[in-house]
Parts: C-alpha cells; sequence; structure tokens
C-alpha cells in the first residue's frame, strides 16, 4: 500500500513514525527490482538505504523538513557524484560525474533517497523513450505502448508507483507529453526558475527541469526545493521563489481559460479533443470562464523547433569527443580518428541525425535561411503568447494529439516531430506549462496542458490542484499496482 | 533545397561524424526528409522582426574576477579515457 501514497501522504507518515524511511526504500526498490518496466538505468539500492538512515535519524531528532526520507526516481540526465550519468547514451555510458548537479545537491539538502536513475530517450532527444542505448521503457498502462520521452523512465516510474517522484527535464515536452501518456502530473517552469547546472544539456536555450508527481500538490512539494537562483548557472534568474503550496487551495472564481484554435484543429484525435473539453468544462463547473482565442503562429513551432534545438545540440554535444570523459572507440590510428570514431560509435542515429542538421544550418551559406530565420519565426512564436495573456491567465488544450502509441510504430523521425506540435511552442517562448490527468481514451490516459504566463507557476498547481479537488483521474493507477 | 550526398558527406565531416558510403544514402534521405519540415519557414513573412535567441532576453550576469573553484584536477582526469602528467591524452599530433 505504501506505493500508492502521495508525495504528502508519505510526508505525514514519516513524521507520525506510522513507517519508517528504510521501510519505505525498501518496499520501492523491491518493487524496481520486480518491475519490467525498463525504467531505470541505474539502481543505487545502497546509496539508498544510507540516505534512508540518516534521513530516519533527523526523523527521530526532530529536524526533519518536508521531503526529508522521501524517496525519488532522478532522470540520467542530472549529474550525480559517484553514480554513473549516462543521459541515456552509449557515450556516455563510462561516466561517472566528479560532481552534483544543482538538482541534486538541492535533493540531497533536502535528505530525499535517491532510488537511482531514471531511463530516458538518449541525450533527452526522443518523443517516446525508445532511442535509449539502455532500451526502450514500458507504459504501466499497456506495456506495449511507449511511456513518451523523453523523462520516459521517470514517468513510467511514477505511473507504475515504482518512485513517490521523480525529476525530468523539457526541452520541447519531454515532462508534460511522458506525463501526459503515463496518466501523472508534470510542471515544466518557467525557462530559469530551476537550475541547469550538471543538467546535460541538449539546447541550452529551452532546457528546463521540473517534477514528475501523482498531484500537483506533490509537484508544488518538489517545487520549492528544485526552484531557485543559481550562481553557477549564467541563465538562472535571481527572483523570490514563492512557497508553491501557499495558494493551492485559492478559488479559481473568475479565472479566465484561453483555448487556441490551432489545438483543437486537424491532427487531433477526436477521443483526446473529448476528454480534454470535459476537463474545460470542469473548470468552467469550478468558476472559470472559458474563451476561445488564437496562436496564429504555432504550427511554425515545429520547424523553428528542429532548427533551434539540432543548432544548439550540435553545438553542445561538440564536448563529447573521447579526450576528457565517456566512451573512447578502440585503438585510435589518429587524433581525427578518435573523434570521429568515438562519436559515431557513441552516439545513436537520432542523436546523430540531429547534430548534422544543427551542423549543416549553422553552417556558412545556410545560416541565415535556417537559424536566423527560425530564431525570427520564434520571436513571432513568442509574441502570440504575449498577446495572449492580455486577455487570459491560463491556456489549456491537449498535450499531445494522441495518447500513448504503439512501441515501434514510428519509422521515421519526422512523423514522431510531428507529435510535438502542442508542447514545443511554450519553450520557445521560455513560458512554464503543466500536464494532468484529465480523463482516459481508449483506455489509455489523457493530459490536459494548463500554460501559464512567465513566472505564474503558483497559478498553473494552484488550478491543478482545484482541478484535482473535484476530479481522480490523477488518483486512477494502472492495473496491478 | 536538398542535400547531396556529397553535401552530407561534408556535414558529417564538420560534425566529426563518419559518413560510411553503406549509409550514405539513407542518411541522405532522412536528413532531406527532415529538411522538407523546414520548407514552410521561408514562407513566413519576417520583415523587420529581430531574432530571439534566448527567452529572458537576459543579459550575461557580472561577478567580481576572485576565485571560485579549487583545483579538482585530479578528480577530472579520474575519468577521462587515458592521462599522463597531468594531461588528457590523445594520439600523437606533432611528431
Amino acid at each position: 500500500m505504501l506505493h500508492k501514497l502521495t508525495v504528502a501522504e508519505l510526508s505525514k507518515g514519516l513524521k507520525n513514525k506510522e513507517f519508517s524511511s528504510v521501510e519505505l526504500t525498501k518496499h520501492f526498490l523491491n518493487r524496481i527490482n520486480q518491475s519490467d518496466l525498463n525504467a531505470f538505468i541505474t539502481v543505487t539500492d545502497d546509496l539508498a538505504l544510507n540516505q534512508a538512515k540518516a534521513a530516519d535519524a533527523k526523523i527521530a531528532n526532530g529536524s526533519a523538513g518536508i521531503l526529508t526520507g522521501i524517496p525519488y526516481a532522478h532522470k540520467d540526465i542530472f549529474c550525480t557524484t559517484g553514480v554513473k550519468t549516462s543521459a541515456g547514451s552509449k557515450i556516455l555510458d563510462p561516466f561517472i560525474s566528479p560532481y552534483d548537479a544543482t538538482v541534486s545537491h538541492k535533493l540531497n539538502s533536502a535528505d530525499t533517497v535517491m532510488l537511482g536513475k531514471a531511463n530516458m530517450d538518449e541525450l533527452a532527444m526522443g518523443s517516446s523513450n525508445e532511442k535509449s542505448y539502455y532500451g526502450p521503457v514500458k507504459n504501466p498502462w499497456d506495456k506495449n505502448k511507449v511511456p513518451g520521452g523523453s523523462s520516459g523512465g521517470s514517468a513510467a516510474a511514477v505511473a507504475g508507483r515504482l518512485s513517490p517522484f521523480a525529476t525530468g527535464t523539457d526541452t520541447g515536452g519531454s515532462i508534460r507529453q511522458p506525463a501526459s501518456l503515463c496518466g501523472i502530473t508534470g510542471i515544466k517552469p518557467t525557462y530559469g526558475r530551476v537550475s541547469r547546472y550538471g543538467m546535460i544539456a541538449y539546447a541550452s536555450s529551452l532546457d528546463q527541469a521540473g517534477p514528475l508527481t501523482q498531484t500537483a500538490e506533490d509537484a508544488a512539494l518538489v517545487m520549492n526545493v528544485m526552484a531557485g537562483f543559481d550562481d553557477k548557472d549564467s541563465t538562472s534568474v535571481d527572483r523570490a521563489v514563492p512557497d508553491y503550496t501557499k495558494n493551492l487551495e485559492n478559488s479559481i472564481e473568475g479565472l479566465k481559460i484561453g483555448l487556441p484554435k490551432e489545438f483543437f484543429s486537424e491532427g487531433l484525435d477526436s477521443g483526446v479533443a473529448e476528454t480534454v473539453m470535459a476537463a474545460v468544462k470542469e473548470f468552467e463547473s469550478m468558476g472559470a470562464s472559458v474563451q476561445e482565442m488564437s496562436l496564429p503562429n504555432s504550427a511554425h513551432a515545429i520547424p523553428t523547433y528542429y532548427i533551434v534545438a539540432p543548432c544548439e545540440c550540435s553545438s553542445n554535444l561538440s564536448r563529447l569527443d573521447g579526450v576528457r570523459y565517456g566512451y573512447r572507440c578502440e585503438d585510435p590510428k589518429d587524433l581525427e580518428d578518435l573523434y570521429l570514431r568515438s562519436r559515431s560509435e557513441g552516439f545513436g542515429p537520432e542523436v546523430k541525425r540531429r547534430i548534422m542538421i544543427g551542423a549543416y544550418a549553422l553552417s556558412a551559406g545556410y545560416y541565415d535561411a535556417y537559424y536566423l530565420k527560425a530564431q525570427k519565426v520564434r520571436h513571432l512564436i513568442s509574441e502570440d503568447f504575449k498577446k495572449a495573456f492580455q486577455d487570459v491567465d491560463v491556456i489549456m488544450g491537449p498535450v499531445s494529439p494522441t495518447t500513448a502509441f504503439d512501441l515501434g510504430s514510428f519509422t521515421d523521425s519526422v512523423s514522431m516531430y510531428l507529435a510535438d506540435i502542442y508542447t514545443l511552442s511554450l519553450n520557445l517562448a521560455g513560458l512554464p506549462g503543466m500536464s494532468i490527468p484529465a480523463g482516459f481514451s481508449n483506455n489509455m490516459p489523457v493530459g490536459l496542458q494548463l500554460i501559464g504566463n512567465y513566472w505564474s507557476e503558483e497559478l498553473l498547481l494552484n488550478a491543478a490542484h482545484q482541478f484535482q479537488g473535484q476530479t481522480d483521474w490523477h488518483a486512477q493507477m494502472p492495473e496491478g499496482v | 533545397m536538398s542535400l547531396s550526398e556529397q553535401q552530407v558527406k561534408e556535414i558529417a565531416h564538420l560534425a566529426r561524424l563518419s559518413a560510411d558510403d553503406g549509409e550514405l544514402e539513407q542518411t541522405t534521405a532522412e536528413l532531406n526528409n527532415i529538411l522538407g519540415l523546414m520548407a514552410d519557414l521561408a514562407k513566413i513573412d519576417t520583415e523587420g522582426v529581430s531574432p530571439m535567441a534566448h527567452p529572458l532576453n537576459m543579459s550575461q550576469r557580472l561577478r567580481e574576477d576572485e576565485v571560485s573553484e579549487i583545483d579538482q584536477s585530479e578528480a577530472f582526469q579520474a575519468i577521462a579515457p587515458q592521462t599522463g602528467q597531468s594531461h588528457f591524452l590523445v594520439p600523437t599530433v606533432i611528431e
């Protein structure tokens, strides 16, 4: 039963000594070891038990915080001292980080218990978790289906109740889409809210970390720990962090919700559309008003993102060259051969494609037509949101055009890119977004996306929490859990 | 705009990735398929629109020029594929 409890419930149970962190940790490790979801790349049994013991000591002496002793799954993109940080790639398979990411450090300082490192699409590039060097993750609701990606292991771990919460990162939807496909809650904060230090960079102007949880309340509790200024991240924003739990109980009476017509047009599965609209109706019944609106440039988010992100990644990933850390090929005959073979053997096909697209789009003669053009369109996309938030408080819509698809069903990159249509634009703008469980279509979970203005995480969490007070979609669990 | 196999070879070289003849045809087709997605960008009117490199339109923070890191070269070199005499080793570049 312990695995079915939320972080908030577990925190109370620990404080009331109903169970210890060691018991809790053993329970989850046991569940992970019996699971066939492939949600973890590394399980850190010994470390977890040591952290649990330390947490129990703090609980005993009365110095425990809210998250003390709570286990979690850490996406394998966050550096963790002494523990392999592969980012789902062969090229980082040998990489044992000599330092902690700021997010890892903050979670350690909050006395949480790391169960292990969660599986993910290689270097966060993918929407299905099929691109991991360590094999695909299965969706706990149907093991023939994908959990989404790139934070697929994190989402599957929470949905399969292998972990009370998980960390994720979102460059173009990698928290929201797997949360949607696995029927859990996920929030991608405003760019600059959570430190990117020690988070293996994919596209630095888009990447942002956030939690995956059962409930909005849990997301608020974890955000309280993850968020905050960090002078080790040059793009971190020095801005006070509110207590994200403080306004959860506020009424949403009068909340102005915008429904972008572009999010409900061709390509959206009718079952997903119905489920999303039913959730919006629920908000209406709680006193929110709903208006149709337009984000005219949102369709351009796909080509824009798939230029900007590959350009940044081709530059970022040049550091993985077989010289200072990570994989190096056998017997390189010269330096050129060392670079070429280490990278060609170390990266998977999707990563290579994106590096090459980026290298091309940045190269002399093509820069203006691709990269510069994409940056201008990015501005237009961002302006759409700026205008929209003059009239509405929260934008709602689907997260993904369909529910989770079958493993192996996408054979080419482009058709998978197209499925990112509803999530990419807010990364380009840097805005916060959430996915919350909204119901089911064909027995698979459907997520509702909430998009807010800059720094409006409190409002998003408040709206999500109020919705979860009226519905029980977030409390549904896959069979056999 | 579509890429030739020769261009793909050049891009692969820029990116320090191999472009084996056996895979070249397929890689070229895949990259052209992706670039096909981008064709619509050219049609968008961006006259007078400034490029947006970053979501927060921020400038780089400055700080006092003081030592903030301790020497951890041993820890960093311990995870390298090959080191010697405090250096990262690669195949000989200059005879």
